[in-house]
């Protein structure tokens, strides 16, 4: 009876819950069946369930071919590379933003960080072919006009994942910057007027103070980070390279989606997201659990 | 208090004076560019002001139809996927807000429940192939549904019902308020900078998808405005400009490719940023209660 009657108390949670649990369920959990894929030789002529099962395969065919170690190794380049810029220069910038004392400028300035956010990769994409163009574009015209050679930043593959860095770092460089500045607004402002009673200067208030104010933000971000390490950006990637840049900027997720979509290998496709999905998997779940124990962060 | 403006403040505010000057430079040239004329910009003169100015690749973009059908797609994918994307965010934020044992029993099985596809994805070629069995090829569903429940969005809207006075839910529950009325008539008028942001990031978020409408559509007259943008106009090419055309409009003489991909990624892209200003003020109360919690 004190069951029933707690169950009814609840019907409206379950109510509010089912609808968005039917979506989870069709659109995230069903896909899960077709993980079997990774380990058959898919025909799309067959049934679902009368596929030719190779074990593993697709993985043994799929590391003999040449290119996609490298595949691998791009994508974590990458990723790490605008993993710590993503972690280091949000953090200077909110320092430096939280020095400008005139409100308008202020703001102003945060504004216009913000911007590159909230335009899309598609659009951004023009933009940067546009000025990364080695003839007339407005970079390579600076690079230039300050006696440099004009560099290839989207076609030489020596240049090409640095670009990549840049430019994202660059997109997220503001975005990056407001967990900071509330953590810094969150700062005691006692603890500046003592230290400035020990006759700390500015730059001095900003190591002993500020800093140690947002460093557990900072370390949450960092953990928090670590299942990134796959992520190398597909929107980004899939809009600034060609085949002449493969070599050094062809990742994970482009690979899936030329073996899968393009050539219509949905076998091969699979087995490659699935081994991205496994190690993600273990490196998020590690960062939850470092950031769970050391700043007592919790998902739920 | 009153802080002493000094050498070290003049660099900094010279050089976030830059740095915010990377971010516009490039959209005010792309903008004079686009309205310039093809002698100066074939001849590389065009910088952040419009040299011979006209119209032409403007007139040869709003000349095509398809930029009118693709600005209906998007605009139907916005609304419908705001509408829905919203509602679900909310009826999965506020349960899962409930975090006393004693109020909802079973909030920690549907946290799990949503928290698996957060961590390990199902991956592009399975989800391709619900989508396609299902019957959503060329339907507008197939941009909305298989996305709609944002974690990152619930999340922080979770966190922001955790943050409000307990008090006043005990106090509506004492005057008798079911939990229905708890919500609509306390949680979320409460709530409204935490409805603003996540409202931004749906809205943001479907204006600038691409990638799903390439796969999911395969006609382009389906395309939303950035898969149109992606596909089409990144490949542009000058020549397919037949003399018919150019015969009709002589203004289409003047069109350079640059021109062309400048106006239409200003097309694309200034619509979501002229809305962004007017919703930035909740940001710093919706993102920051969101993420930060007792």
């Amino acid at each position: 009876m004190k069951k029933n009657n707690w169950f009814k108390k609840e019907l409206f949670f379950h109510a509010l819950l089912l609808p968005a649990a039917v979506i989870v369920i069709i659109f995230k959990y069903i896909p899960y069946l077709g993980i079997t894929m990774a380990f058959e030789r898919y025909d799309p002529l067959k049934g679902l369930f009368d596929q030719q099962w190779i074990g593993f395969e697709n993985y043994r065919y799929l590391f003999s071919l040449p290119g996609f170690k490298s595949v691998i190794w791009n994508t974590i380049f990458i990723a790490v590379m605008k993993l710590i810029g993503n972690l280091i220069f949000p953090v200077i910038i909110a320092l430096l933003i939280n020095e400008i004392l005139h409100p308008l400028y202020k703001k102003t300035v945060q504004t216009v960080l913000y911007l590159p956010h909230f335009i899309s990769w598609a659009a951004l994409a023009g933009i940067f072919i546009d000025i990364l163009s080695p003839t007339g574009g407005l970079v390579n015209k600076l690079i230039t006009s300050l006696g440099g050679n004009p560099v290839f930043f989207l076609g030489d593959p020596k240049v090409f994942p640095y670009t990549l860095a840049v430019t994202d770092i660059w997109k997220e460089l503001g975005w990056g910057t407001i967990v900071y500045l509330s953590a810094i607004t969150a700062i005691n402002p006692e603890y500046y007027e003592a230290a400035k009673m020990d006759g700390a200067n500015r730059f001095q208030q900003i190591l002993h103070v500020t800093i140690p104010g947002i460093l557990p933000m900072i370390l949450l971000m960092m953990v928090l980070s670590v299942g990134n390490v796959l992520q190398a950006g597909f929107e980004q990637v899939f809009n600034l390279y060609s085949p002449q840049v493969y070599s050094t900027g062809d990742i994970i997720d482009t690979y899936v989606y030329r073996i899968g979509l393009v050539q219509a290998r949905f076998d091969l496709a699979t087995a490659v997201g699935l081994f991205k999905s496994v190690i993600s998997f273990v490196l998020i779940v590690l960062g939850y659990k470092i950031a769970d124990k050391f700043t007592g962060y919790k998902v739920f | 208090m009153k802080k002493r403006f000094t050498v070290s403040s003049l660099i900094i505010y010279i050089f976030l004076g830059f740095l915010s000057l990377t971010c516009i430079a490039p959209i005010i040239n792309l903008l004079a560019v686009s309205f310039s004329s093809k002698t100066m910009v074939d001849a590389n003169a065009v910088l952040f002001w419009p040299k011979q100015f006209n119209t032409a690749a403007y007139e040869y973009i709003f000349g095509d139809k398809q930029i009118y059908q693709s600005f209906i797609i998007t605009l139907l994918r916005v609304t419908l996927g705001w509408a829905i994307d919203l509602a679900l965010t909310i009826s999965v934020a506020y349960p899962l807000s409930k975090d006393d044992p004693r109020i909802f029993r079973c909030r920690k099985y549907y946290a799990w429940f949503f928290l698996v596809p957060m961590v390990f994805n199902g991956g592009l070629i399975p989800t391709y192939l619900v989508v396609s069995r299902l019957h959503l090829i060329n339907n507008i569903f197939s941009l909305i549904l298989p996305d709609s429940i944002q974690m990152f969005c619930v999340l922080l809207m979770m966190n922001y019902f955790r943050g409000l006075p307990k008090a006043i839910e005990e106090a509506a529950l004492i005057d008798g308020a079911n939990w229905h009325q708890i919500m609509t008539r306390v949680y979320l008028p409460m709530a409204k900078p935490s409805i603003a942001t996540v409202s931004l990031f749906i809205i943001v978020g479907h204006w600038n998808a691409w990638f799903d409408g390439m796969i999911y559509m395969n006609l382009p007259e389906k395309y939303p405005l950035m898969t149109y943008l992606q596909s089409v106009v990144l490949k542009f090419d000058i020549t397919k400009i037949s003399t018919q055309e150019l015969m009709l409009n002589p203004n289409l003489w003047e069109i350079t490719g640059r021109g062309i991909k400048g106006a239409l990624i200003l097309i694309c892209t200034v619509p979501i940023l002229a809305i962004y200003p007017f919703l930035q003020r909740y940001f710093v109360s919706g993102v920051v209660m969101g993420s930060v919690k007792e």
